[in-house]
């Protein structure tokens, strides 16, 4: 459904996207994942044919983006990292002019905006002025804006920036409703890494323009050894030697009284273990996408990430 | 036949463009109550306090002489703030949502353009209620050549905002085009002053205003004096529209999304 060839995008000095090379299939919830500035925008922009690439091509529903640019725009949806819809106009009317822009015809256009209201739960609020939504109902509307014509692909730029957490869950169940009913290609950016885990069958991991990871949700948490398990031992010495045997232990370290093994199922082989060895308490966490993208690149995207961009703005004011 | 579809679906979007612009026209109500009352303060404080000690050609009462003036003012205050009120759009990304819409750059300045010239349509309208009230009175065949007069003036200037705006990407930009666009354009049009008698650097610079010709026209349809044809005053007011739109769409083809 869309196809990256070393696609580039050159700012004066800084390469936002570099040379990324990329597939994806009819159907599939692609996640990119990456910090502030990691070039996900950017890589969306250029899909969207807002952005001239530097260098590279792509196409998206087989049309090329720079040959064909009025196609792609039929084929695609969009919902911006910055809500865009007018604020002076009502829900309603906002579908309505966006509707006529993309050329939905007469006979379907009514049906067509109530439809996107009612999945995105705005009916009730849909003669309501923009400015009068919450953060979250804007988002939503730029959802079912981005639907009204029934686009192949879906981009979405960090849909749920600046949600509570409430409303997060919300727009994920919007977004799992979305995949099951309109067999769409979606493209997602988010710094969340449970959302990613949650929706996308497939992350890419960006970092300073490139892919440094691309794979299912599970397989990137296998890259750091299965699951972990703590335990405390009765019998510390002689059980050390037991666990070293057993099959499904793949690492094993003592650490403060404690001894951590690295795992690969825990959830199905803790019982197992139990069988050998006498212990006063166990504990098991499972690898997040965090730990994978804290390996990756050193970073923490949590601590960049966590809050939304207001929490961000704030933070370069302290300093 | 040629595709009645397309034809359909391109009347749809220049609909829709247009559409946007009139709402939000009527719901700005602080836009909409200033670029209305600014017109009527200067035919009324201005009009009224000059009368007395003016006296212009024609021996016409200064407030009816300024009138046409008037009306040029208040197209060249809503059609170059229109225009560049696309900085905002801008700012707040409704543009961008257009722009990766299947509408070409050319068609979004088309449903600009006829927003602008809308509301300047509407702004006038009131003008000539007022005007009926201080005495003015039109033919219907008047009527019809002022409307003209202003939709091409509308259309010429709305476009140069556009222009303009379409390069600008901070808000400080529109502060510029107050000051350097739209004060001279009105100034120098001779809408508060005969321009016949004027010292030659003036008249050069009012010669080239655009504004200066629609007055000249206005005042020729309303009042019946004039220093130029109304024919000669068309056809500058034409030649300026045709300019202004192909350098407008020009600088939207070249505008970047984001
Ligand atoms: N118009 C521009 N001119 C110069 N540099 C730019 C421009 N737009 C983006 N950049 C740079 O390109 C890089 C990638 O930006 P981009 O917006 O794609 O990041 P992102 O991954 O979407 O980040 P975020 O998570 O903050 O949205 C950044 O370093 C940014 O500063
Ligand atoms: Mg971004």
């Amino acid at each position: 459904m869309i196809r990256i060839n070393n696609l580039t995008k050159r700012y004066e000095k800084l390469t936002a996207v570099d040379n990324l090379s990329l597939d994806i299939e009819q159907g599939e919830v692609f996640g990119l994942l990456g910090q502030n500035g990691a070039g996900k925008t950017t890589v969306i922009h250029m899909l969207a044919t807002l952005l001239k690439p530097t260098s590279g091509s792509a196409t998206v529903n087989n049309f090329d983006i720079q040959k064909e640019p009025e196609k792609v725009r039929t084929s695609i949806g969009i919902v911006f990292q910055v809500p865009s819809s007018d604020d002076l106009l009502t829900g309603y009317e906002n579908l309505q002019i966006h509707a006529m822009l993309y050329g939905v015809d007469p006979s379907i256009r009514e049906k067509r905006i109530q439809d996107a209201l009612e999945l995105v739960g705005l009916t009730e609020r849909k003669d309501d002025q923009v400015k009068k939504y919450s953060g979250g109902m804007r988002r939503r509307l730029e959802i079912a804006r981005g639907l009204i014509h029934s686009p192949k692909v879906l981009f979405l730029d960090e849909p749920t920036l600046g949600l509570d957490p409430s409303s997060r869950e919300t727009m994920w169940k919007y977004i799992q409703q979305l995949v099951k009913q309109e067999k769409l290609t979606i493209i997602l950016t988010t710094h969340y890494m449970e959302e990613a885990d949650m929706l996308c069958n497939r992350i890419g991991i960006m970092d300073k323009g490139k892919i440094i990871a691309l794979d299912t949700p599970t397989n990137l948490k296998l890259m750091l050894g299965g699951d972990i398990v703590k335990l405390k031992l009765k019998k510390h010495d002689s059980d050390i030697t037991v666990l070293k045997n057993l099959a499904c232990v793949k690492k094993i370290e003592s650490f403060d009284g404690y001894v951590i093994l690295g795992v690969d199922d825990a959830k199905k082989n803790i019982p197992e273990i139990l069988k050998h060895v006498d212990v006063e308490s166990v504990e098991s966490s499972s690898p997040t996408l965090s730990d994978v993208f804290l390996k990756l690149t050193g970073k923490n995207i949590k601590e960049q990430a966590e809050g939304g961009f207001l929490e961000r703005y704030v933070q370069y004011d302290k300093h | 036949m040629y595709n009645m579809t397309s034809i359909r679906v391109y009347a749809d979007k220049i609909y829709a463009l247009w559409l946007r612009e009139v709402k939000v026209f009527f719901r700005e109500k602080s836009r909409l109550v200033a670029s209305t009352f600014t017109p009527l303060l200067w035919l009324f404080v201005i009009g009224s306090g000059f009368s007395s000690s003016t006296s212009v050609a024609h021996s016409i009462d200064y407030q009816k002489f300024i009138f046409p003036g008037i009306i040029c003012m208040s197209v060249v205050f809503s059609a170059v703030f229109f225009g560049s009120y696309i900085i905002w759009d801008r700012k707040f990304d409704f543009l961008k949502s257009v722009m990766v819409a299947p509408v070409s750059r050319s068609t979004i300045f088309t449903g600009k353009a006829f927003g602008g010239m809308t509301n300047s349509l509407i702004q006038v309208s009131i003008l000539l209620v007022v005007g009926l009230i201080i005495g003015i009175q039109f033919s219907p065949l008047a009527l019809v050549q002022t409307v003209v007069i202003v939709l091409l003036l509308s259309f010429a200037l709305t476009s140069l905002g556009l222009t303009l705006g379409s390069y600008m990407t901070s808000l400080e930009g529109f502060q510029m085009i107050i000051s350097f666009v739209v004060f001279p354009l009105f100034f120098l049009s001779g809408a508060l002053f005969p321009i016949d008698k004027l010292p030659q650097w003036l008249s050069v610079l009012t010669t080239v205003d655009p504004v200066t010709y629609a007055v000249d026209a206005l005042r020729n349809i309303i009042l019946g004096i004039g220093s130029h044809p109304l024919g000669l005053d068309l056809l500058i007011l034409l030649i300026y529209s045709c300019v202004l739109g192909a350098l407008g769409t020009y600088s939207f083809k070249k505008m970047k999304a984001v």
